[in-house]
């Protein structure tokens, strides 16, 4: 193997460096090789890098701007005041009722999400005929593909007046629907990486669990969905991930009244939303209300920066 | 020849419309153990497989013929046998090994909490001797609540051994189990195997034709699909009838 391709190598070098002796040939070849691998290692460096750079000025950008809202105000009323009123004469800045719309949004979405998308997804990877997973699966994945807008207007116009044949006396404006609708709009996340990871578990483990006599559900439950944990919590971090930065959805069906409450029921507007808010307009620039975005905007990737602390931890945790 | 544990009688089997094995005869002596041989693709693993209707999980499989069980007389690949039940009977221990992703000792009590059992000084005391019949207790007894993916290779596969054996099965299947493994944990099983043929009716396929000589009974030769010759091992090795079985346990081809 290894004489011909150097031959071949040698034939190419001399070829290129237009000389017909041989061991300089070898030379310019090995030369030119190396100096290509360098240049492209560069280029991938360079690449991957860049994710590095573009984070760090997201950052840079939020700590910056936040510093001059918290000029204005003190760290200590933005995390405990109760109060979210930047429009009002009397404007109280407390980023509490703002995180509690988040949460209590996102809580709903999740309460959809992680086990509807579980279950599709160790349906289509254990139980499903090969036919039906081929329209399940890309049924399911059209759900991500509808636009966030229509999905909001598909709970304010839909799912909220159906649930208000439920739900007595509830707002036109409510998280209740804002969220189960976001959690429709995450399945398709949560299923495809999921069934992804279940897929990956080596069939020698299905049948290791079959040949002791398992059933099918005991095979997925018992032996399967251990074996895929990390991924699986991948897709869960994911979704949450989705969900706490989902703003179109929110914006729609949720109200923009921020409101400090952890009742579904209730209208209440999401970090997400009011940085749509006011960057539509309703803050002079550089005001103290239109710095207190980056203040929201910074919290905002606290949180989902924490939860994919957590997922890291997790997935390392549970990885055998 | 001793008692049977179980017959297969003019079995074919077909995946899809490729028929893999073609009316295959053949008994299995209780309490020994029969080696199956032959070079890679003649049918051997896919006739252990039908033992246990693993072949079930896959589309477009068919058996056709029987494989009598013995002494139920019950024939295993028969459409009204449930296979959960069949699987419950014969343990199988597979190419590498496959722990489940669990502690040591879930991973033995699996058959048993399978089958209902949920006493925890039960589950205990016959994991407890599923691992020392297994020749593995004294090494694990330990760290039975750790990962069995702590363990080395030929640990975990004694490990899916003691698994199948802890279910108290009636016949075990084994699909060339130590060909994973260095010749010393090879040795362990071979060891181990030896031992088992005690209680059980015990396959075993293999491609190692020393391991077949030295730790089977009956030695069962197949080619493309057919059985060849079956005898004893000794006379498999020693004074095959067929052209065929000479030559490839003799090694000239295979």
């Amino acid at each position: 193997m290894k004489p011909t391709a150097t031959v071949v190598a040698a034939d190419a070098g001399s070829l290129l460096a237009g000389k017909p002796a041989r061991s300089d040939g070898i030379t310019a070849f090995v030369a030119r090789r190396r100096f290509v691998n360098s240049v492209a290692a560069t280029i991938m460096f360079a690449a991957a890098a860049s994710s590095i750079v573009i984070t760090c000025g997201i950052v840079a950008i939020l700590t910056f701007e936040s510093a001059t809202f918290f000029s204005h105000v003190s760290l200590l009323d933005f995390l405990t005041d109760t109060m979210w009123t930047p429009l009002f004469a009397d404007a109280h800045f407390g980023i509490l009722p703002l995180v509690a719309g988040t949460l209590v949004t996102t809580a709903v979405a999740l309460f959809i999400a992680l086990p509807m998308g579980t279950i599709i997804a160790v349906y289509l990877s254990e139980f499903a005929p090969h036919k039906v997973r081929e329209v399940i699966k890309p049924a399911t994945e059209l759900l991500s593909a509808v636009p966030t807008v229509v999905y909001g207007y598909f709970a304010l116009q839909f799912v909220t007046p159906a649930l208000q044949h439920v739900v007595p006396d509830l707002p036109t404006f409510n998280m209740l629907s804002a969220g189960i609708v976001m959690g429709i709009m995450i399945i398709p996340y949560v299923s495809s990486l999921s069934e992804d990871a279940l897929r990956a578990v080596p069939m020698l483990l299905r049948e290791g669990s079959y040949g002791m006599g398992a059933s099918r559900i005991q095979t997925a439950f018992k032996v399967v969905m251990p074996s895929a944990v990390s991924g699986m919590a991948a897709a869960y971090i994911l979704g949450i991930s989705r969900a706490i930065g989902e703003t179109m959805i929110v914006a729609v069906a949720a109200g923009m009244q921020p409101n400090l409450t952890i009742d579904p029921r209730q209208p209440a507007e999401t970090i997400t939303a009011y940085i749509v808010q006011v960057s539509l307009g309703d803050l002079p620039h550089g005001s103290v209300g239109y710095q207190s975005i980056f203040a929201a905007g910074a919290t905002l990737f606290l949180m989902t920066l924490a939860f994919n602390v957590l997922g890291h931890y997790l997935r390392k945790r549970f990885r055998h | 020849m001793p008692p049977c544990k179980a017959e297969v009688k003019k079995l074919s089997f077909f995946y899809g419309t490729m028929q893999a094995l073609h009316q295959i005869d053949l008994p299995l002596a209780d309490k020994h153990v029969t080696a199956l041989v032959g070079p890679s693709g003649c049918g051997k693993s896919t006739l252990l497989r039908c033992f246990n209707r693993i072949h079930d999980l896959y589309p477009n499989t068919r058996y056709d013929g029987e494989i009598i069980l013995y002494p139920s007389g019950a024939n295993i690949v028969d459409k009204s046998i449930d296979p959960i039940e069949m699987r419950m009977r014969i343990g199988m221990v597979f190419q590498k090994p496959n722990p489940f992703p669990k502690s040591i000792f879930e991973n033995v009590a699996y058959g048993l909490r399978l089958k209902g059992i949920t006493n925890k000084t039960e589950l205990k005391d016959r994991v407890e001797v599923a691992l020392t019949s297994t020749a593995i207790w004294e090494e694990i007894k330990d760290r039975l609540n750790k990962s069995a993916y702590e363990l080395s290779g030929g640990q975990q596969q004694r490990l899916c051994i003691a698994r199948a054996v802890a279910a108290e099965p009636e016949m075990l299947l084994m699909d060339e189990p130590c060909s994973a493994l260095d010749p010393i944990a090879s040795a362990k099983i071979e060891d181990l195997i030896r031992e088992l043929r005690k209680k059980y009716a015990v396959l075993i396929v293999t491609h190692n034709m020393q391991q077949a000589s030295r730790a089977s009974d009956y030695t069962a030769f197949m080619y493309l699909g057919r059985l060849v010759e079956f005898g004893t091992t000794t006379d498999i090795f020693t004074n095959p009838k067929s052209k065929e079985t000479e030559d490839y346990v003799t090694g000239r081809f295979g």
